[in-house]
């Protein structure tokens, strides 16, 4: 599974965001850590990108890179045309308000010792849209729009909500400055069963409301399956799967989108635990990864050429594309 | 001079020697746990009954402030000194520990019973080796000289599934994976062989491939230990599959008891009803909106007189507000807490659209009842 | 994209949380309130000194030289030179708290900035700084003192109060830059690596405004419960260096009080007691509410 190429990336004028071969590599000590090894994703106008993978693939660093939070070490970030990563500082910022993110943790993307006013009167406020009451008038509108009283919510400071109201706190401040698209980097993963159901169908509605194009990235499956019109998988720093979610969760073609769905356990006890695709082994460094298909360590259909060479995306069926030299299908 | 280990399931001196395999292990009657905070008491627990057989499978399931960490906690006896009254009756294996004295409850831990945590990188002491961890409760308890109890540390890793045992002895926690990490804490809860193990969100901190691996040990380790097992987690799908009996706990009461297949088939309590409608599941297709429950759980300090959950409840009437309803029981070893169940429990089904007073029934609309 | 149901998302999702504090009241404590009853009294005492109705502190009345306490009209008793207590302990308060404040003052502004600074950007200015806080804190507050005043303030200078004044709130607050700085720096660090500053980023916020309206306030907290303790200390300093024979001369503090108290201990120990007492409950004072301020703003972060 080695996830350079973009085979899957449809006609470069047909996307808003378009990211071709990123690269993001930190330091660590005398090494480096590749945490993202030539990712090309596209977004259409209008879609959900589910982005889905497992603690060390390089999602949410992905997702950073994106905002250029911080900028990539090497690739391309194409919005609506423009490459982010060429941009000087002035013009970098200005596109930063048609590109918004949020974050996982709601309560500490808050800032604590502010009001909520302010923090959500903060991007009009930087950017000098408006005057006070119509500043005013929009951070009420957001409030509003994700379900919040702005009368109550208003004068209070973060620490007064719940988790799930202080992500609906944050969507607000997302959509204030009314970007195109949004990055969610696993914005309900830190909530609570019930909450998460309440934060996707708001984002549901916020979608189709303000036309908004979502990246939305996750760790669970079916979470991401729920919202996404297209849907990429990840693994250490690549993309191994990508297509649209009725085809991928049905017949996955990538031995790792298999296993994942495999050990998804189903809240039905008739339903026993799967033993088959069962993953082995622990996930290798990201200092030192595996050469030719990182899955290759734990795939049970790894053989020579897997080592040897690293697979390309391609296509196996119509909006499914995989990196992989024996996918399940195709 | 060396001494044996005692075999897996023998307990050592000091507590009765019970060579029963089948049979009540636990039983637990109006537990009670009471917080005292600034702002008030907190009842975390509040009027909890249950019991678990040998070598069965309990899950505790419920979201955060349900008070099921608290509970197992509770049962346990590792709760804070100061500021926290319990009450109630926990007898184990016949005998009553609610009672006993700090000694004699340490000697109950790690050799009858042990805990897994959720975040294995906290449980485990950073700067000690893993094979002093180990060996530490090794030695305590049994008596082990160093030798013995490193075989047995030895032994152990094997039996959790960790590769060069050998060389993990010497490592230190921050050098291994999560993974690895948990099944550590594992062998080290299982290092004195208790008869009751419990597993306090053990897969939440874990990705979901590691997770099936951990939950397929546990369930391993409890067969050929004949060990029961009190899995507690927020995961309905975690519990579906290994769990005997589940129990739901909402606002620090147990809303809903059953066994398993009962529990998913024949639901009773519309806040499990809830719960089962807000995940977005697998098996099902996708172009269905998702049922949230509207609302929060209630303050722990003064929870509503009626039902806890009425707030939230699209099926809620006057009375659900007014009075709260008792556990009852509608099929053999199915209990549930509500007034007009789900099911075709005693009492009428309530329908849907009633709406919630308060103004929470925003997803009313579907009155099906019963079945997912 | 699943198709839209009709059913509205739910409004007005449930109120925050009423927050039940505990009352300032509670939170202080008994403690607590002498500690800001005595300040309090002390600072208006110092502001308001020259219209309350106290003897003149300079004058010397012979009648009362060592007189000790608790005599009509003068309640504190007098010292070597015939001059009132109470009235010397208060208009000492003047310069021992004036002196205090400002160096704590100026530490705060200056060190606060640098740490802040030094926080946030990091790398080579981090070097920097801490190379500079570094130098500061291993100049002991007293030398610096003593070489300041001989340079700029010394008497054969015939330098004025004024300015011997505002060279000990140079020396001290020079070394309490370091302290406030350092603290600065450590909790601008922690802060910044929070997910709201990466936020008001992605927003499009500069750098400055990230720092001062973001960073600040967190940081604020920390910062203040130090200059508070440092108060504490400036005031001690302030009389370990008239007792060098540093501080200042002309006016009453309470360190010149204890240094000219010295030679009467024996005989009149109420000289030196009444400022000392005064000096030990006023750095009580301000070490409590320093705590105080550390402990509730913490509470609030573990909260969180």
């Amino acid at each position: 599974m080695a996830g350079t190429g973009t085979a899957h990336l449809r006609p470069a004028s047909e996307a808003l965001l378009r990211v071709e071969d990123l690269v993001v590599e930190f330091p660590a000590g005398r090494r480096k850590v590749h945490a993202v090894s030539g990712v090309s994703l596209d977004v259409r106008r209008g879609e959900t990108l589910g982005l889905v993978g497992e603690s060390g693939c390089g999602k949410s660093t992905t997702g950073r890179a994106i905002v250029q939070l911080p900028a990539p070490t090497a690739g391309h970030v194409r919005f609506d045309g423009a490459d982010l990563a060429r941009l000087s500082g002035k013009h970098l910022r200005r596109l930063r308000t048609r590109l918004q993110l949020v974050f996982q943790d709601p309560i500490s993307s808050l800032n604590p010792r502010r009001k909520v006013r302010d923090i959500l009167a903060e991007p009009l406020r930087i950017w000098g849209r408006g005057d006070r009451s119509e500043q005013d008038a929009r951070v009420r509108e957001a409030l509003d729009a994700v379900g919040l009283d702005p009368e109550v919510a208003l004068d209070k400071r973060p620490h007064q909500f719940s988790g799930g109201q202080c992500q609906r706190i944050s969507i607000a401040r997302a959509l204030v400055m009314e970007p195109e698209l949004i990055i969610c980097d696993e914005p309900v993963s830190a909530l609570d069963v019930s909450v998460q159901a309440q934060i996707l169908n708001l984002l549901d509605e916020l979608k189709a409301r303000y036309d908004l194009t979502l990246v939305f990235i996750a760790h669970d499956l079916a979470v991401v399956r729920h919202v996404s019109s297209r849907v990429a998988v990840m693994y250490l720093g690549k993309v191994c799967e990508v297509g649209d979610p009725e085809v991928l969760y049905a017949r996955p073609a990538h031995p790792y989108t298999a296993a994942l769905l495999a050990a998804i356990p189903v809240p039905d006890p008739r339903v026993r635990p799967r033993d088959d695709h069962a993953l082995g082994g622990d996930l290798p460094s990201p200092v030192d990864p595996p050469s030719g298909c990182r899955f290759r360590t734990r795939c049970p259909r790894a053989e020579q050429r897997c080592a040897a060479e690293e697979p390309r995306i391609r296509q196996v069926e119509a909006d499914q594309y995989v990196a992989c030299h024996f996918p399940l299908t195709g | 001079m060396t001494s044996r280990a005692p075999a897996p399931g023998e307990a050592p001196v000091g507590f009765k020697v019970n060579a029963r395999t089948q049979g009540r292990l636990l039983e637990v009657a109006g537990l009670r746990t009471r917080f005292r905070t600034p702002a008030g008491v907190v009842r975390a627990v509040d009027g909890v009954s249950l019991t678990l057989d040998r070598g069965r499978t309990l899950g505790i399931v419920g979201e955060s402030g349900s008070g099921k960490s608290v509970l197992s906690r509770s049962i346990m006896g590792l709760l804070p000194r100061r500021n926290v009254v319990r009450e109630g009756t926990i007898e184990f294996d016949g005998e009553r520990i609610d009672t006993l004295a700090d000694r004699r409850r340490r000697d109950l831990w790690g050799t009858q019973m042990a805990m897994v945590f959720q975040d294995p990188m906290t449980a485990l002491n950073p700067v000690l080796k893993i094979g002093h961890q180990i060996t530490e409760g090794l030695r305590f308890h049994l008596g082990l000289d160093r030798r013995t109890a490193r075989q047995n540390a030895l032994a152990l890793l094997r039996s959790v599934g960790i590769p060069e045992p050998e060389r993990r002895l010497g490592q230190y926690p921050h050098e291994l994976s999560g993974g690895m990490r948990q099944r550590i804490m594992i062998a080290v809860a299982l290092a004195c062989g208790p008869r009751l193990l419990f597993a306090d969100e053990p897969t939440t901190a874990l990705d979901v491939t590691v997770q099936a691996q951990i939950l397929d040990l546990l369930a391993a380790q409890q067969r050929e230990r004949n060990m029961a097992m009190v899995l507690v987690t927020h995961d309905l799908g975690v519990v579906a599959g290994r769990a005997d009996h589940i129990a739901v706990m909402y606002a620090g009461q147990i809303v809903e008891m059953a066994p398993a297949t009962a529990l998913f088939g024949d639901v009773q309590m519309p806040y499990t009803e809830a719960l089962l409608r807000s995940i977005p599941r697998l098996d099902q297709p996708r172009a269905r909106r998702l049922q949230a429950i509207p609302g929060r759980p209630p303050n722990l300090i003064a929870p509503p007189r009626g039902c806890r959950f009425a707030p939230r409840c699209p099926y809620a009437r006057p009375d659900c507000h007014a009075e709260a309803p008792p556990l009852v029981e509608s099929s053999p070893g199915h209990l549930y807490r509500c007034w007009y169940p789900v099911g075709g429990g005693a009492g009428t089904g309530g329908t849907a659209g009633n709406g919630g007073t308060g103004g929470t029934a925003g997803n009313g609309g579907n009155g099906s009842t019963g079945g997912i | 994209m699943p198709a839209l149901a009709t059913d509205q998302v739910v409004h007005h999702v449930e109120d925050p949380v009423e927050e039940v504090e505990a009352s300032p009241g509670r939170r202080l404590g008994f403690l607590g309130w002498f500690s800001l009853v005595w300040l309090g009294g002390v600072a208006l005492a110092a502001l308001a000194a020259p219209w309350l109705p106290l003897p003149d502190p300079d004058r010397s009345v012979l009648e009362i030289v060592r007189v000790g306490p608790i005599q009509p009209g003068h309640p504190l008793g007098g010292d070597g030179n015939g001059r009132d207590v109470l009235a010397r302990v208060v208009f000492g308060a003047r310069a021992s708290l004036g002196i205090s404040v400002s160096a704590v003052g100026l530490g705060f502004v200056v060190g606060g900035t640098l740490g802040l600074a030094a926080g946030y950007f990091r790398g080579a200015v981090d070097g920097v700084l801490t190379t500079l806080f570094n130098v500061l804190l291993s100049i002991p507050a007293l030398v610096l003192a003593l070489a300041l005043v001989a340079v700029f303030a010394s008497a054969q200078q015939d330098a004025s109060n004024g300015r011997k004044m505002v060279v000990l709130i140079l020396a001290l607050g020079i070394v309490t830059v370091p302290l406030i700085g350092r603290i600065a720096r450590a909790s601008t660090m922690s802060w910044s690596e929070r997910e709201f500053v990466k936020a008001a980023e992605v927003l499009g916020a500069g750098h400055l405004r990230i720092m001062v309206r973001e960073v600040l306030p967190n940081v604020l907290p920390a910062m203040v419960s130090i200059a508070l303790l440092g108060v504490a200390v400036a005031i001690v300093a302030e009389g370990s260096l008239a007792l060098l024979g540093v501080g200042v001369t002309e006016v009453p503090s309470w360190g010149n009080m204890i240094a000219s108290g010295r030679s009467d201990l024996a005989r009149a120990p109420h000289i030196v007691a009444v400022p000392s007492i005064a000096t030990f409950l006023t750095v009580l004072a301000l070490n409590y509410l320093g705590d105080v301020v550390r402990a509730r703003f913490d509470v609030r972060e573990a909260a969180l």
